[in-house]
């Protein structure tokens, strides 16, 4: 039951990054594409911990955390590009 | 005790599963960009809630592992994702809309991303 649910949540949250993918692909503002961007690593950060719990190891955990620190930043780079034409004034 | 936490998991995943796919289709879904803000951050974050969750409780009652890792990463997204939602209303806001099709904030204050002379100046020379 555990292995049917684990397969799940794995085709639900890949299933979630093709609809970002599409979503980053048919984008028309920037701020769009940026968004996408972001729910994607969202994304990747859970499929990321379902590999680590189901094979049963920590090392992806800080992958993840690797993961989630890299895509708040470059959100907010993006952002502040954006905003302001430069990232740190 | 193994097929209860073993169920346990297993609604935790499918419940963080169906609330991932959710909020990214409504990405896909809403028609314009403020209406997409909502939907996946609320969304994707409960389903990284679920599945961080299924992971403590899987390592735990499984595995016999007590890890920390998850809580880390469940309060970094927890926080992050408003911020990064404040800076893309806030960039949205700078790109697409003008201060005059704004409504009023009822303070001194301007909207956010305008300098607070813009708006002002905006009113003086309208006046309707």
């Amino acid at each position: 039951m555990i292995t049917y649910a684990f397969w799940f949540a794995n085709a639900c949250f890949g299933g979630g990054l093709l609809c970002n993918l599409l979503q980053f692909i048919r984008a028309r503002d920037v701020i769009d594409r940026v968004q996408a961007f972001d729910t994607m690593v969202i994304n990747a950060i859970a499929l990321l911990i379902l590999f680590g719990t189901m094979n049963a190891t920590g090392h992806y955990f800080e992958a993840s955390l690797l993961f989630a620190m890299v895509g708040f930043v470059s959100t907010v780079a993006f952002c502040k590009f954006l905003l302001r034409g430069d990232i740190i004034e | 005790m193994t097929l209860v936490s073993e169920i346990a998991i297993s609604v935790l995943l499918v419940i963080g599963g169906v609330f991932g796919l959710v909020g990214s289709y409504g990405l896909l879904k809403l028609p314009d960009t403020m209406s997409r803000l909502h939907a996946p951050t609320k969304a994707s974050t409960l389903g990284i809630g679920g599945v961080l969750l299924a992971s403590i409780l899987h390592f735990a009652l499984i595995e016999q592992k007590y890890t920390v890792e998850e809580i880390l990463v469940t309060i970094f997204l927890f926080i992050t994702a408003p911020i990064s939602t404040h800076f893309l209303a806030k960039a949205w806001l700078h790109r697409n809309a003008r201060p005059e099709d704004l409504p009023e904030t009822g303070t001194d204050c301007g909207w956010i991303g305008y300098d607070l002379a813009e708006p002002k100046e905006a009113e003086g020379t309208e006046s309707d």
